[in-house]
């Protein structure tokens, strides 16, 4: 298996082709069972990605391909360097191959039943193959060059999904707000590439990370390249300041936004960053901002995403977006514990797969309670659903839960695993204690805006007529949320201690370069700490905590939120508009640079091009006017000294003069008439 | 077999039995010579690709022979990696107009006859390796595009033919005075371009040798264009017939940095590498300010010429980079390895930018003729009436702003990854431009294809067969070449890697002189 695991992304791209070119027809014929044209190219990917991750698991060598992209000379004396177009399958690859593949396959049947009736039905099929086929791609990427591919065309396929409704001005805008944004932060993630790329002549990560770890890369440059490439991150995984495109890109029909969150896109980041944390971590010793190290960055920013997002979860009426805030939350999450080093990379991951998990399945459970409301996303105007839609209502709590973080959903161990890490790195640096509390903090949040937004969807009565008369969706839909609840509750046992051997740290860990400044860093590379009764204990209650708030003040309605409205009102008017980023963006960034587009165009128009008109005018100007000079005293001179010969000469000798002087007057009027044409033309014409 | 006589002048020869032909009567005639006539250049030029020799060192498929003996003038022609596939790129794109320019209505005679003359001045440029056949082959290709934007184009289309033509004009004879100059500083005296690459006429540099340089250059840069140079282009492709700009976008703008990279770089490298640092600097703000100015326009055609000024900045950024003056005790491997990288992805930033630019000029012109429009507010929606023009469009514009996986991508990458060793500010802030391009091409996109649709375009129709055969070639191209440079690649590269290498000794050896003197 491990050996065409290559073929992954190629299903989805064959799945995408065939719909694109042919879906319209084959729709006249099969009707709306194109969608599993879609299905099956993404599908086809499972047992292949499951076969290698157990090849690798049980001890098979990680693989790599490489197909000669673009020669690029040689060096003095040295071979050819080539570009290649590299893939390369590890644990971490497979791992993530699993997940995009079962979850990505979840998304597209549930869309065949939330997109019927679409007129661009099959269309969206070739694009969710197309964005799940890139993501793969990106995953198997084993060099910059491939990564960098993956993560344009993740970046486009995000465009054409969440402006799949382009009708709508705000879809097209959300489009758009999301491939620029994303694309600014990718100008760090071009600019990494190439400072890397000067030190050493190749792309491949294993060689970059060689050339980093040997020496052959000043320190200083593998910081600041390593900060840069996160730059790109924080773009894809929507981390402050870039995280306002992701709430926007709600706009997208729902699968897209479980796509977005879960399997694709936002998790490309995070990705990323577990992919080059060697460079972090080899980077560690060396300053690159303030005197931060990159690594530390990260933990900045993840925290700071964390926190930020959580509050904002807490203030939405759209169920969508309450979604959405979380996911950048969640991801926060994962960049903080990226942040501590080699011992927070398995944590990531595992939380990076069980979150796509259960937030996929929280997307899917707001689309199927939309589609019951016919379209209303204001939880303000549901309620009372619990009766109604059965199966959303479970699962949706499922999905919740874990994400909460309750025993003993996955969600529970992952988020364990993140807060152990966090925990043993405190231990030994206490100025880490910060980040713990931060995230425990946030994890506070987290419990009581999901709470929120089950009490308001599901309880009391219905506050709408839609809601009064909702549905529970068709098959087609719940049983990829059965599936997905299914996942969400035994996802844990792969990261528990408690059957003995953590299974996934056993199999998904790369080996850190030995660092030197860093030593402390990866102490514990593997993750072998141990199940730590005091984080799971602190979690668990933050978690219980945030429920019982939302207990409180949305199921029994002890407390009134109007309460919160007014002794909070400054805050709460802040973060009803977003903290302001938006706006701060528009004014700024956005209208400079619009204001700055207007003066180019100003200056070409009225500066520069006005310049070379004049002087075309003026040269013509002197032109004219010397050859009327010409004109007036050489060649009537001329002429007349002509006439005046001709008549003498034209006496004495006839006709044999007489020719030749006749041809030689009419080439010289020939000329100057050529030449005043080519004025009189030109004048005339540009109508001076 | 003279092949590359043959397909320079085989438009010529259609063009010659279309003179005979009557524009009433053998309309049909006339269209299918010259599709015919265009089909076998490009043809031939395939033939040329198939049987080209990557590796081998020198010009291939020369041809000498004796011309004006008295002045050491001869026939000289012949072709390397880097003027082969602008030779493809000029047959396909020529090919490709005429067959779009089948609907023509008035004066199709003159037309394809100025269309297939101005094939052979283009491929003439790209093959001559004698400065006196170089410079005719130049002045040939100029007037025909001034008759097609003077008689075939817009509303103001003596203006902007005029400009055109005198604009260039003054380049011509900026670069007639170059090569005289050459010609008289060189032992023997001699137009040919081979042997002053090199004697190197002044290399000792000096005033002489900077002014034939700013002689070529302002030529070359007119051409380009280079800012602040460039402002008769906008003028004179919102004015052009459709085909018209095609060609003049996709194709004459390339003759510019051909002429760079064909002239400054070998025959005058001292002056090159002295001077290139300012080209680097008007590159850049080549890009910057012509994205900037792109974005701000409002016609669709003004913008792409402007998205043409930014695209083309990155060719004359790898070019700079790859004469670029490092100092003596920076230089390595990793520089001389940066140079040929910027100088591979200059060269195939010209190719992809003729196809995409093309493309995007060939759609533009689709939409006018339909509504006699192409103010970007005055669209919305077109989308949902014609999905494949918004599909090919759209597909054109990720490619101009650099979607990996096709052509413009891997183009600007490699010129990144080239000029960054040399340039490390430049290459940081002409990334800028990339982000900018993204941004207007999104705006144009959402402008004309997103939104509603507006009743009064409820019947255009979509892309007809005679406009898909025009786009539909440059679309696989786009990413035939995105997926896999190498295609181009293969030839340029043995090309870039033997001028770097060469320059490269020059540079050494004069660095030893002056060392030596000082």
């Amino acid at each position: 298996m491990l050996e065409i695991a290559w073929l992954i992304p190629i299903f989805s791209f064959l799945a995408c082709a065939v719909l694109i070119f042919f879906g319209s027809a084959l729709q006249r014929r099969w009707g709306e069972a194109v969608g599993w044209i879609g299905v099956a190219g993404v599908a086809a990917g499972i047992p292949l990605a499951l076969g290698s991750l157990v090849e690798l698991a049980l001890g098979a060598a990680p693989v790599q391909y490489s197909v000669l992209w673009a020669p690029l000379g040689a060096r003095i004396g040295g071979a050819e360097v080539n570009l290649h177009f590299g893939l390369a399958v590890d644990a971490l690859t497979a791992v993530m191959l699993v997940m995009v593949t079962i979850v990505a396959t979840c998304i597209m049947v549930y869309s065949i039943g939330y997109m019927h009736g679409d007129k661009r039905y099959s269309r969206f099929f070739a694009y969710m193959s197309l964005f799940t086929g890139s993501m793969l791609l990106l995953l198997l990427a084993g060099n910059f060059l491939v990564l960098y591919i993956g993560w344009e065309l993740v970046g486009l396929c995000s465009y054409l999904l969440i402006g799949f409704w382009f009708e709508r001005p705000s879809a097209a805008d959300a489009a758009k707000k999301a491939f620029i944004m994303t694309r600014v932060a990718d100008l760090g993630f071009a600019l990494g590439i190439l400072m890397l790329f000067f030190y050493v002549p190749s792309l491949n990560f294993a060689e970059v990370f060689a050339a980093a770890s040997g020496g052959l890369i000043p320190a200083t440059v593998v910081g600041l390249a390593a900060a840069l490439l996160f730059l790109g991150a924080m773009g894809k995984s929507a981390q402050f300041p870039f995280h306002t495109w992701l709430p926007d890109a709600m706009e997208g029909p729902t699968p897209v936004s479980a796509l977005i969150h879960a399997a694709t896109m936002v998790a490309a980041g995070v990705y990323m960053v577990a992919r080059l944390l060697p460079l972090f971590i080899i980077s560690f010793g060396s300053v690159v901002l303030w005197g931060v190290p990159a690594l530390t960055i990260v933990g900045i920013i993840g925290l700071i995403t964390a926190l930020l997002a959580a509050t904002l979860g807490l203030v939405q009426s759209d169920i969508k977006r309450v979604l959405a805030y979380s996911t950048i939350s969640q991801l926060g999450y994962m960049m903080a514990v990226l942040g501590m080093g080699a011992i927070g990379f398995a944590a990531a991951i595992f939380h990076l797969i069980v979150h796509a998990f259960f937030k996929a399945l929280l997307f899917m459970c707001s689309g199927s309670v939309i589609h019951g409301c016919g379209g209303e996303q204001n939880m303000k105007k549901m309620g009372g659903l619990a009766r109604r839609m059965p199966v959303t209502y479970y699962t949706t709590w499922i999905g919740a839960l874990a994400l909460a973080g309750i025993f003993p959903l996955a969600g529970f161990w992952s988020k364990d695993h993140l807060m152990a890490a966090v925990w043993s790195r405190s231990s030994s640096e206490p100025v880490y204690w910060i980040f713990f509390l931060g995230l425990e903090l946030a994890a506070i949040m987290t419990a009581a805006y999901i709470g929120r937004l089950c009490f308001l969807t599901f309880g009391g009565t219905p506050r709408s007529e839609a809601a009064e008369y909702a549905h529970e969706s068709p098959m087609v839909m719940t049983v990829p949320l059965a599936v997905l609840a299914g996942f969400t509750v035994i996802l844990g046992l792969f990261g528990t201690q408690f059957v003995g051997v953590n299974l996934f740290n056993s199999v998904v860990n790369v080996d850190m370069p030995g660092s030197m400044a860093a030593a402390s860093l990866h102490t514990s590379a593997h993750g072998e700490h141990g199940f730590n009764w005091i984080v799971a204990g602190i979690s668990m209650l933050m978690a219980v905590t945030g429920l019982l708030v939302a207990i409180v003040v949305y199921r029994w309605q002890w407390v009134d939120t109007r309460i919160f409205k007014r002794y909070l009102a400054p805050w709460y008017q802040a973060a009803i508009n977003r903290y302001y980023f938006d706006d701060i963006y528009r004014y700024t960034v956005v209208g400079g640079t619009l204001a700055l587009a207007q003066v180019c165009r100003i200056v070409d128009t009225y500066i520069i091009d006005r310049l070379v008109n004049a002087i075309g005018w003026g040269t013509r100007v002197v032109w004219a006017t010397s050859i009327r000079l010409f004109d007036d005293f050489v060649v009537d001179g001329f002429i007349n000294v002509m006439a005046w010969g001709t008549g003498l000469v034209g006496r004495v000798t006839a006709r044999a003069v007489h020719n030749g002087q006749v041809q030689e007057y009419i080439a010289s009027f020939a000329v100057i008439a050529a030449g005043l044409a080519c004025v009189v033309y030109v004048v005339v014409m540009l109508g001076w | 077999m003279p092949i590359l006589s043959l397909l320079i002048f085989i438009p010529l020869i259609g063009a010659a039995v279309i003179l005979f032909l009557n524009t009433e009567r053998h309309r049909k005639a006339i269209c299918w010579t010259a599709t015919v006539a265009a089909a076998v250049a490009f043809v031939l030029s395939l033939g040329v690709w198939v049987r080209f020799v990557p590796g081998q060192p020198g010009m291939q498929f020369t041809e000498l022979a004796d011309w004006i003996d008295a002045l050491n003038i001869h026939y000289h022609l012949g072709i390397d990696g880097l003027s082969l596939p602008l030779i493809l790129l000029t047959t396909l794109l020529s090919l490709l107009s005429v067959i779009y320019s089948w609907r023509i209505t008035d004066r199709i005679k003159e037309y394809m006859i100025f269309f297939l003359l101005l094939e052979t001045g283009i491929l003439g440029v790209f093959c001559a390796l004698d400065f006196f056949l170089f410079y005719i082959f130049w002045e040939v290709s100029l007037v025909p595009m001034f008759f097609l934007i003077g008689i075939w184009g817009g509303p103001r289309r003596a203006y902007a033919a005029i400009k055109f033509f005198i604009y260039t004009l003054i380049g011509s004879l900026a670069i007639l005075l170059g090569i005289l100059a050459l010609y008289f500083a060189s032992t023997p005296h001699t137009f040919d371009m081979i042997e002053l690459a090199r004697q190197h006429p002044f290399a000792g540099g000096g005033i002489a040798a900077a002014l034939v340089f700013w002689g070529f250059f302002l030529g070359f840069a007119i051409k380009v264009p280079l800012f602040p140079f460039h402002t008769w282009l906008p003028d004179a492709h919102v004015e052009a017939p459709t085909a018209g700009s095609v060609i003049l976008a996709g194709v004459l703008l390339k003759m510019g940095c051909y002429g760079f990279i064909r002239v400054n770089l070998p025959i005058l490298p001292e002056a090159s590498r002295h001077f290139a640092l300012w080209i680097a600097v008007l590159a850049l703000i080549s890009i910057i300010y012509g994205a900037l100015c792109a974005m701000a326009q409002k016609d669709l055609k003004r913008m792409i010429a402007y998205s043409s000024v930014n695209h083309m900045g990155y060719v004359m950024l790898g070019i700079a980079a790859a004469v670029a003056f490092v100092a003596p005790e920076a230089v390595g491997q990793a520089v001389q390895h940066s140079r040929i990288v910027a100088l591979n992805g200059a060269v195939l930033q010209m190719v992809a930018h003729g196809i995409i630019t093309g493309a995007l000029f060939f759609l533009v012109g689709v939409i006018y003729e339909r509504t006699h429009l192409r103010d970007i507010d005055a669209f919305g929606g077109l989308a949902k009436q014609m999905p494949v023009y918004a599909g090919i469009m759209m597909l054109a514009c990720f490619a101009s702003l650099g979607l990996p996986g096709l052509a413009g991508f891997a183009a600007e990458f490699l010129v990144f990854l080239g000029s960054y060793g040399i340039y490390k500010l430049i290459t940081g802030l002409a990334l800028l431009g990339i982000a900018i391009t993204a941004a207007y091409f999104l705006m144009m996109i959402q402008g004309v294809f997103l939104g509603e649709l507006r009743e009064r375009w409820q019947n255009l129709r979509d892309l007809d067969a005679g406009e898909l055969v025009a786009t539909i070639p440059l679309a696989v191209l786009m990413l035939a070449i995105g997926l896999y440079p190498d295609l181009i690649l293969a030839v340029v590269d043995p090309a870039s890697t033997a001028l770097v290498t060469n320059l490269e000794q020059f540079y050494r050896l004069s660095d030893v002189i002056a060392s030596l003197g000082g």
